[in-house]
């Protein structure tokens, strides 16, 4: 059992790769994608796991990185938005999400790119009221969520 | 992040017997610390005032879901999207899964416990008022000893509960119903998604042609504790549902529950559509509407 | 700002009018997919051969493929080497002397840099308008969370224990908290009389005309704050030294604003400050004038420091102690004829500015104009104050007093209807100004305006009619009410009067090396398109591919100050400047020999390319002109308020379930005209946004104070709509060109946050038969009036 009050070693998988994580193990995974393994993608929206901008897929399920201890990351998969197109070519979310409309601002789009590309895997079709509630844990202040929900359409219907 | 991180500590015990052997070793001194759904954010708005926790992550002995002829037996570690993608639960408990539905995003989902909800104690939570409604009961277990206990009464007031700190909640167990139960779940929230409650109702009743046979009313955000409101399932017991019969359930109602203003409603607005919700779960369960 | 750039020419290029416009308003389909080109309109006065027009396209965005890869860079994704991160100590009373600062707790404060007023090598202030707010409570503060020391180190969780530590000793003096205690000088808080600034706008005389009028009706509206909650909180990166100067890099909208405010902070000469904005992530208004403060905060202790200083905000304290929409009480007192004509209207609007001047003047400028809508009126009197209280000072957020002010009409103008036995609607057709006809402000409509099509169009598009009469029906025996009801109003566009005079704003265009075009300007991409429609409004005016645009980032060593990102003027003025910029390049390289008229995309490349190779750099900039026969007298505030509006009509349906008492929008129609579209798929976007947000402010959001200080300040328990609670938003335009506009196009940032309010409360009406008169309208007050 690891005792030791500061930092403690955590592998995982990242974005497919091994990585040997040092940290406390209380800081966020949000935090220590960012400062240590320099994925900047994932962003802090609020803090409290209510925006999805932190949003990351651990062991294939949608969480938000703020409020996962990274000690719990231990012998994890993530997958962060860097990790969702395949080199240059873009995830159909993503292609749709440029013509459609889905990014304004773009602070939201890792975390809705994400929950999108999570939704469609579980659900290929999704019907609107599916894709509103796969997306209800994502908020969004630019977009009025309506080209989000196009681009999301777009998406299913591009494969 | 408010919180001065390297002050705490989170250990990991890798298993259950372990968790526990560190716990009555020094009583009181480690919490666990499960999904992190509630804790995370208190952490980081720099109000988590423990310190020492014990992660209970990874204990495998604490997940699962098991159905025997009369329960259906939880992990604590059961995760609100768990407990939705069970057949069983789904067809016999759907209050259950329409708390777990409703509770956060896809992402709390994903992480957030029912054993966490239980223990975390707010009389805000989603799941409980279901829990309670369907006669759950908890499985504590500490080093020396394992105990089932009713849920029901298990919280004693605000944040207070019978769990002992050598204690864990190891699982929670909810008798099948023998006989055909009207359910309804309604949390009235802020929002359509992703909302505190403001009020949350679950209630069962079983029928004997048009008189109640038996009958459970529960409310969260009303009181300091998830509330059963025993007065009034006695008031209803028995009886035909009628205009009398609903007026002494509405009296009794307004009696046994206390709502608060607080930052998100206000005690009018909880006591009035708390009795709209008890009168509309009596219409629906009234052969004659 | 001095013109510091090696350019060649500088060009003043009169805006001038479009040739060959359709002068026709057009409409077209609505915003369900991307859109083809709008029909043969040829747009660009000078084009030569004329390539395949990108205005009226949906180009793609911009800087899209860094935003949906995870790739943009935002500030808190910035470090740079030996950084420190900054925070601050804020004031925990409300009003009161600041009597002793102590530093408390087993903290090694010789570690951490503390920076107070006494550090300030300028003035302390954040120079904006009136210059009353300190950058640092010195010795006594006048809100809740004031800025009073700052601390600084390089691990932030040391800083945070370090911050809970400090113990600010104060004497607490009386406080006020509500518009209302202001107005009646309960206690005298700020100059004279708590008002930092009021108006007087008068047309014909209102006073002659109660006494013999058919009816008079008075109503009373309240708005309340609304926070901005840009889901990327404010953030800065500065460097700061004597020798050097400063640097900025953060969140913002106006690069050119935070360095005004830096230059009188330090008190050095411009070209020693220098201000870049990352990507940001949403403003909104809410990073108009409040980056300022935060930069001046980083920048004080990086001075101190000699390290490069971050600050960034989290959510609590984003929401508790930055800037929030102006709360406001509007008083109405409205004449009719009993054939439904008004007579007069006299209007009492008040806003509350919180606890420092900042932008309250030109937000109760807004307000005040927008007071008395599209409708033709020959008596008005709209009498205006922004008053003091003391919370955290309230500021821009989109829409700047409009949506106030525009909301409690709307109101008035239903139960006015009411009163005199007329529907909503046909009591608006009676009464909308047409061409010719005058504003509040004696504006002459010098454009072709047909509300009353306007308003034909959207009922029709939303059904009006037939549901209300379906619902009338069923009503009586459901629990759940429906109703629909409408909002018709016009928004203003650019600087009020004569603010984009004053602002005298420039873009620079430059012709690169590499053959490529880059656009400077101030004007920052927040979200709303700003680098895509500028390149496209550049590449149409060129003739050549909007991918061969670049625009530069907003750094003031680098742009001209083409004026904030505000006041929806980045396409309608700002483009207009780019058009003019880069025809200007166009003229120079055909003055030069290099370039004939009808060239193709290749010849053009070339010709840059020879151009700088021969001569050195490209560059020619544009100044704005105003269009003629714009008048403004700012004293008596009477004339051409703005150079045009957009116009429009909102509809909501709603539903209101009397278990619960909550309303929810079940559907939703904005129908504008906008003068020219220039890229529908954006466009759709802002005002669906901005529907989104209105939604919001009426339904959801609520700021829950207590002594002055916001407490609802997360978000769990601040609500904005998530993806479940938002009905479909179905965006209609229309174009009628504006002349002055590039390609015709007017601004409508802010349109979309005008109509929702007064359309849902309508809707709520008539669903319950209530009228209610506040926003944000909660279950908790709809139930008390809905048994």
């Amino acid at each position: 059992m690891d005792t030791s009050a500061n930092t403690s070693k955590i592998t995982c998988t990242v974005n497919g790769k091994a990585e040997t994580l040092k940290a406390h193990p209380l800081e966020r995974l949000l935090d220590v994608l960012r400062e240590q393994l320099h994925l900047t993608g994932t962003k802090e929206g609020c803090g409290e796991g209510e925006c999805g901008a932190c949003s990351v897929v651990l062991n294939g399920e949608i969480v938000n990185s703020c409020l996962v201890p990274v000690a719990q990351a231990a012998g994890a998969t993530i997958k962060t938005i860097e990790g969702v197109a395949s080199g240059d070519q873009l995830h159909r979310v993503q292609q749709s999400f440029l013509e459609f409309g889905g990014a304004q601002c773009g602070i939201c789009t890792p975390g809705m790119v994400l929950a999108a590309v999570d939704l469609l895997e579980r659900n290929p079709n999704p019907s609107e009221t599916e894709i509103r509630t796969g997306l209800a844990g994502n908020l969004c202040r630019c977009t009025g969520y309506m080209k989000i929900f196009e681009s999301v359409v777009q998406a299913c219907k591009s494969e | 992040m408010r919180a001065n991180v390297p002050a705490y500590q989170l250990i990991s015990p890798s298993s259950l017997g372990e968790a526990l052997q560190v716990l009555s070793d020094e009583p009181g001194v480690w919490k666990p610390f499960a999904g992190g759904t509630d804790l995370m954010v208190l952490l980081e708005a720099g109000k988590l005032a423990h310190k020492q926790y014990l992660n209970i992550w990874n204990l495998d002995e604490l997940r699962g879901i098991e159905v025997t002829d009369s329960h259906v037996i939880l992990g604590a570690l059961t995760t609100y999207t768990q407990v939705q993608a069970n057949p069983v639960l789904q067809a016999e408990f759907p209050m259950l899964c329409q708390a777990a539905s409703e509770t956060g995003g896809l992402a709390i989902q994903n992480r957030g416990t029912v054993g966490g909800n239980i223990t975390n104690a707010s009389p805000a939570a989603d799941s409980p008022p279901a829990l309670l409604a369907y006669d759950a009961e908890l499985e504590l277990v500490s080093s020396a000893d394992a105990r089932w206990i009713p849920y029901h009464g298990f919280h004693t007031g605000y944040k207070q509960m019978l769990l002992r700190p050598e204690e864990l909640l190891a699982r929670v167990r909810l008798p099948r119903s023998t006989v055909p139960l009207h359910q309804h779940y309604r949390k009235v929230g802020t929002r359509k998604a992703q909302a505190i409650s403001k009020i949350c109702f679950a209630g069962t009743a079983s029928m004997n042609n048009s008189t109640i046979d038996d009958v459970r009313i529960v409310f969260g955000s009303v009181a300091p504790v998830p509330r059963r409101c025993v007065k009034t399932e006695a008031s209803l017991r028995g009886r035909t549902i009628d205009a009398g019969t609903i007026e002494v359930a509405k009296r009794s109602l307004a009696n046994e529950i206390v709502p608060i203003d607080d930052v998100r409603s206000t005690r009018d607005y909880r006591v009035r559509v708390s009795l709209n919700l008890l009168v509309d779960f009596l219409s629906r369960i009234s052969p004659h509407t | 700002m001095s013109c510091s750039f090696p350019a060649l020419k500088c060009w003043a290029i009169l805006s001038r009018p479009l040739r060959g416009l359709n002068k026709n308003a057009k409409t077209f389909a609505p915003s369900v997919a991307p859109f083809g080109p709008l029909g043969c309109n040829v747009i660009s006065s000078m084009s030569g051969k004329i390539n395949e027009h990108v205005v009226g396209k949906s180009a793609p965005r911009k800087e899209g493929r860094r935003k949906v890869t995870g790739a943009a860079l935002y500030i808190d994704d910035l470090t740079f080497p030996e950084m420190l991160h900054g925070v601050t100590v804020r004031s925990s009373i409300a009003r009161g002397l600041i009597k002793n600062i102590a530093f408390a707790g087993d903290i090694p404060w010789a570690e951490i840099t503390v920076v107070t007023a006494k550090d300030i090598p300028g003035e302390n202030h954040v120079a904006l308008i009136i210059n009353d707010q300190p950058y640092l409570a010195d010795g006594v503060t006048n809100h809740p969370e004031e800025a009073i020391i700052l601390l600084a180190h390089a691990d932030k969780y040391l800083l945070e224990e370090a911050r809970r530590n400090v113990r600010i000793d104060y004497d607490e003096s009386p406080a006020l908290f509500t518009l209302e205690d202001s107005v009646n000088k309960k206690e005298i808080i700020w100059g004279e009389d708590n008002v930092f600034k009021s108006f007087l706008v008068e047309k014909g005389n209102v006073d002659d005309v109660w006494e013999s009028a058919d009816l008079v009706v008075d109503g009373e509206y309240h708005t309340g704050a609304q926070e901005q909650l840009y889901i990327e909180n404010n953030g800065v990166i500065a460097i700061a030294n004597p020798a050097e100067g400063v640097t900025v890099w953060g969140s913002m909208q106006c690069p050119y604003y935070v360095h005004k405010a830096l230059v009188k902070l330090f008190a050095l000469p411009e070209d020693k400050i220098r201000v870049i904005q990352t990507e940001t992530g949403g403003g909104f208004g809410g990073k108009e004038e409040y980056p300022s403060m935060i930069a001046g905060h980083a920048a004080l202790l990086a001075w101190k420091t000699g390290k490069p200083v971050k600050i960034i905000y989290d959510r609590a304290e984003d929401m508790v102690a930055t800037t929030k929409r102006h709360p406001s009480r509007t008083r109405h007192r409205t004449a009719v004829t009993k054939d439904g004509k008004l007579t007069a209207m006299e209007i009492d609007f008040v806003i509350d500015g919180g606890a420092y001047c900042t932008l309250s003047p030109v937000v109760l400028s807004r307000g005040t104009i927008h007071a008395a809508g599209p409708y033709s009126c020959p008596n008005v009197r709209i009498r205006s104050s922004a008053v003091a209280t003391n919370t955290p000072p309230h500021g821009a957020f989109r829409g700047f007093g409009a949506p106030q002010s525009i909301f409690a009409l709307e109101r008035h103008l239903d139960k006015v209807a009411h009163a005199i036995g007329l529907e909503p609607d046909e009591f608006r057709r009676r009464n909308f100004v047409t061409e010719g006809q005058t504003t509040a402000t004696s504006q002459v409509i010098r454009e072709k305006v047909e509300m009353g099509q306007l308003l034909d169009r959207a009922l029709k598009l939303s059904d009006y009619h037939a549901k209300r009469e379906k619902f009338a029906g069923e009503n009586p025996t459901s629990r759940i009410k429906k109703g629909i009801g409408f909002a018709s109003f016009m928004h203003g566009a650019g600087f009020t009067g004569s603010g984009e005079v004053y602002l005298q704003s420039v873009v620079g265009a430059e012709a690169t090396a590499d053959g490529r075009v880059k656009i400077l300007s101030a004007s920052t991409e927040i979200g709303q398109g700003t680098n895509t429609i500028f390149s496209q409004i550049a590449a149409d005016a060129l003739g050549v591919d909007a991918d061969l645009i670049d625009v530069a980032q907003p750094d003031t060593s680098s742009v001209p100050n083409s004026g904030p990102t505000v006041a929806s003027r980045t396409c309608m003025i700002v483009g207009k400047l780019v058009e003019s910029a880069v025809l200007g390049l166009k003229q120079t390289l055909i003055g030069s020999g290099l370039l004939q008229e009808g060239y193709d995309q290749k010849e053009f490349q070339n010709a840059c390319r020879h151009y700088v190779a021969q001569f050195g750099a490209l560059k020619t900039f544009s100044k704005y002109q105003p269009p003629p026969n714009v008048n403004w007298d700012d004293e008596k505030y009477q004339g051409d308020a703005y150079g045009t509006y957009a116009w429009a009509v909102y509809v909501a349906e709603v539903s209101v379930d009397l278990l619960t008492y909550e309303a929810h929008v079940q559907d939703f129609v904005a129908l504008q005209e906008v003068g020219r579209v220039i890229n529908p798929v954006l466009a759709a976007g802002q005002i669906e946004g901005g529907v989104g947000q209105a939604i919001g402010f009426t339904l959801f959001e609520n700021v829950v104070w207590d002594k002055g200080r916001m407490i609802n300040n997360q978000m769990t328990n601040y609500i904005i709509p998530t993806a479940a609670d938002i009905p479909p938003i179905r965006v209609f335009f229309e174009e009628n060109p504006y002349a002055y506009g590039p390609s015709g196009a007017k601004g409508i940032g802010e349109l979309p946050m005008d109509g929702a309010a007064p359309a849902i409360l309508s809707a709520i009406e008539n669903a319950t038969g209530v009228r209610f008169n506040h926003v944000p309208l909660m279950p908790e007050a709809m139930m008390k009036e809905l048994v």
